[in-house]
């Protein structure tokens, strides 16, 4: 990068920090979005029943947890043969939280305290202080159903953009 | 020896490869043979009721297969998470019951679901002619 580009990276940085906030633009180095990352077997599998759910959402310690307990998925059964589920929790493991570069994926790692194990995004404190403003009654809309239902409001969700200008909470 | 393995090989790569709901049928009817010698086919009207049965949970709900599949398999039903489940019947889904492998894996996780158990070929059998027969 030129010297004249970083001195104006570095001084719309510090000008519009809150504005991009809101916007949810890129911001210095990484983006606030997670990398388009991507898996065949991830995409198919993990999205059958749910909406697929970028690997940055979690440090790799919630992938593995996960993972290992399938047969018991959020009350549910979605047990893998050995192969899909090692190759799915391998993509998961090399995409996480920790390891992107991204704003998102970076806060939601360090609001988790290093003893805990989170499985549900929902249950983060990133997660909680960004819709600390949402009543629980609108995450049960018919049209919702519950947190753990991104897609419904951010409808880049399963692209890793949860910008929140592209926020439409529908009825 | 050496045949059964080779069917057993031959089983599996027609697990792989693309099948039709009769297909399927005939490989649900050798299972069932082979679990019960009395086997008298598949009937679709046990796999209707099959198909509604409600059963006490051991987590205290009651669970069919049309609590996600709705009643009428012909419509799209819908996962605990909000996602769409496409229908179950061939007349309206024509790619149902088309991948053995597919086949066999949600009837290992939804059986333990809803039943709590593997389901038997028999309960397998009679489930599909049901849908295939629908009209």
């Amino acid at each position: 990068m030129k010297k004249w580009m970083q001195f104006l990276v570095l001084i719309s940085s510090i000008t519009s920090t809150s504005a991009l906030l809101a916007s949810g633009g890129i911001e210095g180095g990484g983006g606030n979005n997670m990398s388009p990352v991507t898996n065949a077997k991830w995409k198919a599998e993990c999205s059958s029943c749910h909406m697929l759910y970028h690997p940055g959402l979690l440090p790799e310690r919630s992938w593995n947890k996960l993972m290992s307990g399938l047969d018991k998925h959020f009350g549910e059964n979605a047990s893998l043969d050995a192969a899909t589920r090692d190759e799915i929790t391998n993509f998961l493991v090399t995409n996480s939280a920790e390891k992107s570069t991204n704003r998102r994926s970076n806060r939601i790692n360090q609001s988790i305290p290093a003893s805990a194990t989170p499985l549900r995004i929902s249950e983060t404190r990133y997660f909680t202080s960004k819709h600390d403003e949402v009543s629980p009654s609108t995450f049960k809309r018919k049209s919702i159903g519950s947190a753990a239902n991104c897609i419904a409001c951010h409808q880049s969700a399963e692209k890793g953009d949860f910008s929140e200008s592209q926020v439409r909470i529908p009825r | 020896m050496r045949k059964s393995f080779m069917l057993l090989g031959l089983l599996f790569s027609a697990n792989v490869l693309a099948a039709t709901p009769q297909e399927l049928l005939k490989q649900y009817e050798t299972q069932a043979k082979q679990e019960n010698p009395a086997f008298s086919g598949f009937s679709a009207e046990r796999g209707a009721s099959f198909f509604r049965t409600e059963h006490a949970h051991s987590t205290g709900t009651k669970v069919s297969c049309s609590t996600c599949h709705t009643a009428d398999p012909r419509n799209q039903g819908k996962t605990r998470a909000n996602k769409i489940i496409e229908p179950m019947a061939t007349i309206a889904n024509p790619q149902r019951f088309t991948d053995a492998a597919k086949v066999e894996k949600w009837f290992g996780r939804n059986c333990k679901d809803v039943l709590e158990r593997a389901c038997t070929a028999q309960e397998k059998g009679d489930y599909i002619q049901y849908l295939v027969n629908l009209k």
